[in-house]
């Protein structure tokens, strides 16, 4: 037979399969294995798509030089005489105040030029038509966002008050350069005239201003402009291109993107677990068929060659079903996560489609194929004597050849050669201990067979297939454990991190206070209520120096260092430590005469940043290095909602540098309305309301948990059609066991009753062992990353075990129904 | 086939199946092997399909020394030249009457496999029941398919093993006389295990085994 023909043979073999039911388990693992994948692939891929197309946008420029303090006119003239477009841009938070109503804004001063690449766009009413700004906003008048326009309740041509100026709202931002991107981007946007600027009053020392200069032009001009800006940036200057641009969020995304595709890892890997059930049982009811094929002439090549092609056509046409399935699942996914993502997504890739069907395919390969090539090895002497099967089914050739696929997959997924390693690490440690976890509940479980009834034949089920039941529990305890986790773990941790919380804990803080205003802001708010309101000096320095080295981004791999180092602290002095915090390592400073170059560091900091005590630390404050000895290391409690700082000093180090105060204190809602009266008074301090940032905090969490719970839903899916699977690999035992129970008399009732037994014993099993997973993820969890003392919710053990039993019985009960609808007869005939 | 013997040991013991069994077939004729559960009939049938290897001895079909050739060689020799009637009529439960009598043509690389096999299948009058599975078929009509399935390749040579077996007397008294009809109609070489004496009584020769040794030649 040629090619062609073996090839039509193949596909008319699959039709006669597929309609005959044969195959529907192993097509709805590959389905849900392809979908869970695509589903996250090409929902990363718009996110990385938007990222590089708007690349340009994101940065507004092509270049842009930034620092926290005022940048040298040195560096605008230079980008002007070269022909680029350069324009400055001051940003800062600000309190923006209309009539009783204030909310704290990211305010934008921009002169004419600005954005010098991508597009400003504006309306003149709410939701109106929007068009192409020629310019920036005139001198006296604003543009603000929807949020603020809608938060300050305006209706059009109102006058807001920024700092000391009354400014006269003039348009609507629709879209704006540099913003767009909306990852967490926090906080409201105005954008005003940089001529109004001196006016608001709001820049003054030690206020929290971010400095920039953004350019625009022909690329070997912006090349010149690079090489000669990089050697007279002043230190703390930072200049972003294209190429570099929000490295953050990137890797925010590749963090997420990581999350998400193990997320779906866990259904590719059940679904291959379903695959080798349902593998193993077309093989068992395809012996005699490849026997008969081979009694009538069939080669061994040939069979193997037809299944091959059969499975390979199978697997093509599931993935084509799972990635259709996966297009609709990544819309459901941007859709929760519009806030979160707030870009507008470009149409999916073909790479992720590509990567669906090359997971659906590798599955066949590792996990269906193996056993299936045993089917050529079928002894044709099957035909007369049909107890003889196939020598060494599957082989250990198809259990190493499932583990090498498991193992790429899990290296190819997490995308990342260590944390691959680290994933594969855990697995092997955590799988042997549910399957152990597993075996030892069903040993304790089959103890009880001699309680007689259909409880002794339901156990007696559970071991006709030691490994398989085994399997199942393990399988289902994973899906069930997804969803445990992101249920009632998930609340649990977040009321157990609630409750960690004094219940008098501030829920304001109020920063950018200046040296005059602290006494008086202390009278206001005596006269308000709040007697002794703590206010904390804070001076900004960037960490240059630890002893003699010098320190940069480019010192640390770690992400979070990278991140501490790039960003100014906020330092402190004080003569007495803070309530809340404890000393771990050294002693603190106790009289007020003390060394003044004596520093004090946060022990999570010094973990990160590599600082010992006695190291000596330089930080660059104001231009000025200022440097002081760590003497002690401290612990801070930072859920007290107090003000804590990573770095204090005793008085005298820090002083004399601009300084800001900051305090934080409690205020019920009630009585809010003070806090417009504050802003009016003192227009340059920035009030944070806590609950509010905690409620935004907890918004995006939920909507980050609902796209993990929804990537988790093809766990379950999977899980449940690994049940199936296993319940479909042992009917045929069960439907001849059913048969001599009936004919012995027992009754439907009966062997109902042995079922529902074996099944609710396998649910509850899972139950344990996801319960037992589920706590032990939510124990490392709060104390790996929360740093709580998490007391384990006993409802998650009930729930687990109840919830289980009760939904596997079920499955399992609708599996099996038949069994006992059909005439014995039929079946002894079907089985026979 | 000359000499043709089978032993299998189980643990120490050396078992014999078979013990230097000989005879000849000519073409077009019909031969029932009988004898007691475990004389060795079906062992027999294996050995001269091809199914099982001989521990001594050789087969020769139409010229072709059966275990000179390899197992893929024996089954291309079977696809030509054999076809199989079971007892337990072996048909593929996924596949249609139609789909089941396609098969072997199928296999064989034919073009013409649906045709045919519908001829069949008209002939053996199950024309009616061409799309109906194994399962919503009687015992009878199973049979009857398996029967189309073993003509549709013309064979030369037809191995029957207990044919009637799993039927009752009256379907099987009809199913011995589609299947020696259609024996007669293409003058195909038939050699059948049976145990059924009025089947015995309708072949050419009868060959009586016992105890794994051939007893007479009638």
């Amino acid at each position: 037979m040629n090619l062609v023909r073996e090839i039509q043979l193949a596909a008319r073999l699959l039709v006669r399969d597929a309609r005959a039911g044969e195959l529907t388990l192993i097509a709805a693992a590959i389905v849900i294995a392809v979908a869970a994948v695509t589903t996250v692939g090409f929902f990363t891929d718009r996110v990385q798509q938007a990222l590089t197309q708007q690349a340009n946008w994101l940065l507004g420029a092509d270049l842009v030089i930034a620092d926290s303090r005022p940048l040298s006119p040195q560096l605008k003239d230079e980008a002007r005489r070269l022909g680029l477009t350069a324009a400055e841009m001051t940003r800062f938070p600000s309190m923006v105040v209309q009539g009783e109503r204030s909310m704290l804004a990211d305010v934008r001063a921009v002169e004419p030029g600005f954005p010098p690449r991508g597009e400003l766009r504006i309306a003149q009413r709410l939701f109106g038509p929007d068009r192409r700004a020629e310019t920036v906003p005139q001198p006296g008048t604003v543009w603000i966002d929807e949020r603020l326009y809608t938060g300050l309740e305006l209706h059009g041509g109102e006058r807001v008050s920024v700092g000391n100026s009354a400014l006269r709202v003039d348009a609507i931002v629709t879209h704006e350069p540099g913003v767009a991107l909306g990852f967490l981007s926090g906080a409201p946007r105005l954008l005003l005239n940089a001529a109004d600027l001196a006016s608001t009053g709001l820049i003054q020392a030690g206020s929290r201003v971010r400095y920039s200069l953004q350019i625009a032009g022909d690329p070997a001009a912006i090349e010149a402009y690079r090489g000669w800006a990089a050697p007279r940036l002043a230190a703390g200057s930072r200049m972003e291109g294209i190429r570099d641009a929000r490295p953050e969020i990137r890797s925010a995304l590749e963090r997420a993107e990581r999350f998400l595709n193990l997320a779906a890892l866990t259904s590719v890997l059940l679904a291959a677990a379903a695959i080798a059930l349902a593998a193993r049982r077309y093989l068992q009811r395809h012996l005699d068929a490849c026997a008969m094929m081979r009694c009538i002439g069939a080669s061994q090549g040939l069979i193997v060659r037809l299944h091959f092609m059969h499975f390979a056509m199978l697997g093509v046409l599931c993935a084509g079903l799972g990635l259709a399935i996966g297009v609709v699942g990544q819309t459901l996914l941007a859709t929760w996560l519009r806030e979160v993502v707030a870009v507008a997504l470009p149409l999916p890739g073909v790479v992720p489609a590509l990567h669906g069907v090359a997971v659906g395919l590798m599955l066949l390969l590792g996990f269906a194929l193996p056993p299936l090539a045993s089917l050529g090895r079928v002894p044709t002497l099957r035909v007369l004597r049909r107890e003889l099967g196939v020598p060494n089914a599957a082989g250990l050739v198809g259990y190493a050849m499932g583990a090498v696929i498991v193992c790429a997959l899990i290296l190819w997924r997490a995308q990342d050669l260590r944390f691959g390693l680290t994933v594969l690490g855990w697995s092997a440690a955590a799988v042997p201990a549910a399957c152990a976890l597993a075996w030892l509940l069903l040993r304790g479980l089959a103890l009880l067979r001699r309680r007689g009834g259909a409880w002794r034949f339901g156990i007696a089920g559970l071991r006709r297939q030691t490994l398989g039941t085994m399997v199942q529990v393990v399988a289902l305890g994973l899906g069930i454990m997804a969803l445990l986790t992101l249920t009632l773990i998930r609340t649990d941790l977040l009321h157990t991190w609630q409750r960690s919380l004094p219940p008098e804990a501030p829920n304001r803080f109020i920063i950018n206070v200046q040296p005059d205003q602290v006494e008086p802001i202390r009278q206001f708010f005596a006269a308000n209520g709040i007697p002794s309101l703590q206010l904390y000096p804070m001076v900004r320095g960037r960490l240059i120096r630890i002893n003699e080295r010098a320190v940069s981004e480019d010192t640390y791999q770690d992400d979070r260092a990278r991140r501490l180092v790039n960003r100014e602290f906020n330092l402190s002095w004080a003569t007495r430590m803070q309530t809340g915090n404890r000393i771990v390592a050294g002693r603190w400073w106790e009289a007020a005469g003390a060394r003044s170059d004596q520093l004090s560091v946060e022990r999570g900091l010094a973990e990160t940043l590599g600082i010992r005590m006695g190291d000596r630390l330089t930080f660059d404050v104001a231009g000025t290095p200022v440097a002081g000895e760590v003497t002690s290391l401290r612990s801070v409690d930072w859920d007290s909602f107090n003000v804590n700082f990573f770095v204090v000093a005793p008085p005298g180090l820090f002083e004399g540098y601009p300084v800001t105060y900051v305090s934080s204190f409690r205020l019920e809602q009630a009585k809010a309305s003070v806090l417009n009266t504050l802003v009016k008074s003192f227009p340059n301090v920035v009030l944070i309301d806590v609950a509010q940032a905690l409620a935004q905090v907890q918004q995006l969490m939920d909507q980050a948990a609902r796209a993990v719970q929804f990537v988790f839903l093809f766990t379950l899916v999977a899980g449940l059609v690994v049940l199936y699977a296993a319940v479909a690999s042992t009917q045929d035992e069960r439907v001849y066991e059913a048969i001599i129970m009936r004919t012995l008399g027992a009754s439907r009732a009966q062997i109902n009753r042995a079922h529902l037994a074996e099944f609710t014993a396998i649910g509850a099993a899972a139950g344990f062992v996801a319960a037992a997973g589920a706590t032990g993820l939510g124990y490392f969890v709060a104390q790996r990353f929360l740093h709580l003392d998490y007391a384990p919710d006993p409802w998650v053990w009930a729930i687990g075990v109840i919830g289980g039993a009760a939904g596997v019985a079920l499955a399992g009960y609708i599996g099996t129904r038949q069994v006992l609808t059909v005439a014995p007869l039929k079946i002894l005939r079907q089985v026979g | 086939m000359a000499d043709l013997a089978k032993q299998v040991s189980t643990g120490n013991v050396e078992l014999t199946i078979l013990g230097g069994v000989s005879f000849e077939v000519r073409t077009g004729e019909s031969v029932a092997v009988v004898g007691v559960s475990g004389s060795g009939k079906s062992t027999l049938l294996a050995l001269l399909a091809g199914l099982d290897t001989p521990s001594t001895g050789m087969v020769r079909i139409d010229g072709h020394d059966l275990y000179g050739l390899d197992e893929d060689g024996r089954a291309a020799l079977r696809g030509r030249m054999v076809g199989f009637i079971f007892q337990s009529f072996q048909l593929l439960p996924a596949m249609t009457a139609l789909e089941n009598v396609m098969l072997p043509l199928e296999l064989s690389g034919r073009f013409d496999a649906r045709p045919a096999a519908q001829a069949m299948l008209e002939r053996v009058g199950l024309g009616p029941r061409l799309h109906h599975y194994p399962k919503q078929l009687s015992g009878g009509e199973q049979q009857r398919v398996a029967i189309a399935r073993a003509f549709v390749t013309r064979p030369k040579l037809l191995f029957a093993d207990e044919p009637t077996g799993n039927l009752d007397p009256a379907t099987g008294a009809q199913i011995i006389d589609l299947m020696l009809g259609l024996n007669r109609e293409s003058g195909t070489t038939l050699l059948m295990v049976t145990h059924d004496e009025a089947l015995t009584r309708r072949c050419d020769r009868v060959l009586r085994l016992a105890a794994g040794r051939l007893v007479n030649h009638d």
